[in-house]
């Protein structure tokens, strides 16, 4: 997995609330048996028109946006289906941050095992953000995993939470299966016992 | 010991290892793997050159693109990408040697109905599929959620999944429903409390008499929709009704197996004094037979309501609301019983099994559909064989509904069942989202009943002037 360690960057601001994993990408684009090559598609219902022109007033469509990293969004982004395909489109796309209010969890966690960093933050630093990133290409917002903090073009702050397996790994780029794996001992063990307990499972 | 909830016990139970920042790693008793999320994780496998840990735990069907019409035994009769996702799964289940239902099994069915009905899901397990209704199985008091391909992956080949544990909410509906009124009122009118973003963080244990009254099917259809609420995942403590739904399935434990799992599964509760983050209480005789109007699935109101205005909501709500007006082609203080229907879809893991069916039959009995098209899509081959003993299967086709095959179809239109632009679907599913059923498709959630009523008058329709 890539890492993420610091990121300066164009953030689009997208202040719908819950944008759902079937806006980010609809489902005729599921059918792939592949990972890559989705952000062509990424919120195709909202970037393009029926006759698959783009629709100039979606954010991501407007000239100061189309190289955007970073997403600001309104309430509960990602809620909906457990489709990994979102993550997947948005990275595609180019998309390494998404900062909100809060995310549906299955989603917030798939982000995570894809090298992109979603953060949580309170609605006054998510509305300045929204602001911030209004200001369009000029303004370029900084994401500093390491240090925990967003700040804005103008130089404003905010510190974030995240969970520091999930920071360690998203900082070092790590494959979590190989970290489980060096658990197997522990895992037999379960096994064993839960034989012995639960026969029937 | 301290007092537990019913989530900490399932929880214990499956404790592999806990790290000291509280990142644990949970051991899982069921792995559901349907086509549509599944192909890049055994990708994965190969690339890495590692196995399924536990494939006598790892169950595979297809479901999410299937077609629900004759001869899709036939891959010809698919679309090329659908065709190639369900070959995949063939023969991934071939290669990793995992349990199989392929589309030409009578077995076969949408992943959530499939996995009860054989007895796969029991009391106390963890349960994972890449698939956010795995909420669904919590009706048995087994810890259920939907996972990403990676976790698919991680699951694959370690039979463990890494966890930080969520907090305990209780949801009590308390005494009885009035007449009408259905499981899938229950969990609508819950969203409808609590929002979409209500149970994000949580773990939904929901109880009082309303739900202990209902059957297995209802509280299937409560936990479906946790994942709407938000909630990682729905539970239900397990009583007799559970234990008299899982004995004598084909995988459910026999013998003094099954007396040893009877034994633990009674200890599956949450203890009189445990702790509660969070509560929420709604009397069972105040939910009405609901509809949603909007996009979100919060966006519920009784029948009898009319359609809200944007400005009678707060903050970033107001301009969610006018889009989804917008998008659903409806006027505030229109009233909801005035909207009129396309199409009817009965089906999906939410409301897709025989006690649905019945609940629908049972309006359309005798009657004739109003509307362009509807369609019944049962759950499970098994689902649609005892519908149609039932003599459920001539009630609809008399009606003028198509009799479909088994799988999830209209619920996500991953399928040819899809709604066209505009198209308005009074839909037994789970999510109204934009584009959901159809790009341009608007859908309004209800229970079957409600659904069969719609179906009947071309309107969305209070089911009890119907009973």
């Amino acid at each position: 997995m890539e890492k993420f360690e610091k990121l300066t960057g164009i953030a689009a601001p997208m202040p719908l609330m819950n944008i759902d994993t079937d806006m980010i990408i609809p489902k005729q684009f599921l059918k792939t048996i592949k990972r890559s090559g989705l952000g062509a598609n990424l919120f195709d219902e909202m970037r393009f028109d029926d006759n698959g022109d783009e629709i100039p007033d979606f954010v991501l469509n407007k000239p100061q946006y189309r190289e955007a990293e970073i997403l600001v969004a309104g309430d509960n982004f990602g809620c909906g289906s457990s489709r990994e395909h979102a993550p997947w489109a948005l990275k595609d796309f180019g998309i390494k941050a998404v900062i909100s209010t809060s995310f549906a969890d299955i989603f917030y966690n798939n982000c995570f095992k894809n090298g992109i960093l979603p953060i949580v933050l309170p609605r006054e630093a998510v509305d300045v953000l929204m602001k911030d990133a209004e200001k369009g290409s000029n303004a370029r917002m900084t994401v500093d995993l390491e240090n925990q903090v967003v700040t804005t073009s103008d130089g404003e702050s905010f510190a974030f939470e995240v969970d520091s397996f999930k920071k360690h790994c998203l900082l070092n780029g790590l494959d979590d299966i190989g970290l489980t794996m060096e658990k197997a001992e522990a895992i037999d063990t379960f096994e064993s016992q839960a034989e012995q307990s639960r026969p029937w499972v | 010991m301290s007092p537990k909830t019913l989530y900490d016990k399932i929880w214990d139970a499956h404790l592999v290892h806990e790290a000291e920042d509280g990142t644990s790693l949970l051991y899982i008793d069921r792995h559901l793997v349907h086509e549509v999320t599944s192909p890049q994780a055994f990708e994965g496998l190969r690339m890495a050159g590692r196995s399924v840990r536990a494939p006598d735990k790892t169950i595979a069907v297809p479901d999410h693109n299937v077609p629900t019409t004759a001869g899709r035994e036939d891959p010809k009769n698919m679309t090329e990408d659908s065709a190639i996702q369900v070959a995949a799964l063939d023969s991934n289940a071939k290669e990793f040697g995992i349990h199989y239902y392929p589309v030409s099994d009578v077995r076969q069915g949408i992943v959530h109905i499939v996995g009860p009905e054989q007895g796969w899901t029991l009391p106390g397990m963890t349960v994972v599929c890449g698939d956010s209704h795995t909420a669904t199985h919590g009706a048995f008091g087994a810890l259920a959620h939907g996972i990403g391909t990676s976790e698919v992956e991680h699951v694959l080949a370690t039979q463990t999944l890494i966890q930080s544990k969520s907090k305990n909410m209780k949801v009590e509906i308390t005494g009885k429903l009035r007449p009408g009124v259905t499981a899938k009122d229950i969990t609508l009118s819950v969203i409808g409390k609590t929002g979409t973003a209500g149970g994000t963080g949580y773990v939904i244990e929901y109880c009082g008499e309303a739900i202990r009254d209902l059957s297995m099917e209802g509280r299937m259809t409560v936990c479906n929709m946790a994942i709407e609420g938000g909630a990682r995942a729905g539970l239900i403590a397990p009583d007799e009704k559970t234990f008299e739904y899982v004995k004598g399935r084909p995988h459910a434990p026999k013998g003094a197996q099954w007396e040893a799992a009877l034994n633990w599964w009674k200890t599956l509760y949450s203890d009189d004094d445990a702790h509660w983050d969070k509560v929420v209480t709604i009397k069972g005789e105040d939910i009405a037979p609901v509809v949603t109007w909007g996009t979100s699935p919060e966006d519920v109101l009784p029948i009898t309501a009319e359609v809200p205005a944007p400005d009678s909501f707060e903050g970033g709500k107001v301009g969610a609301a006018q889009r989804s007006l917008d998008y659903m082609g409806l006027k505030p203080g229109q009233k909801l019983s005035d909207i009129e229907i396309d199409t009817v879809f009965i089906g999906s893991c939410t409301n897709g099994r025989i006690e649905d069916l019945r609940a629908a039959a049972e309006i359309l009995k005798g009657k004739k559909i109003a509307v362009k098209r509807a369609m019944v899509v049962p759950g499970s081959g098994l689902v649609r064989a005892q519908a149609e003993e039932e003599g459920l299967a001539d009630i609809f086709k008399e009606a003028g509904f198509e009799w479909r095959l088994a799988g999830c179809s209209m619920c996500l239109a991953m399928n040819p069942d899809q709604l066209s632009p505009g198209e308005r679907c009074a839909a037994t599913s789970n999510r109204n989202f934009e584009g959901r059923q159809g790009r341009g498709g608007r859908t309004h959630l209800m229970s079957p009943a409600m659904a069969a009523a719609a179906a009947v008058t071309g309107k969305l329709t209070d089911v009890r002037e119907m009973m």
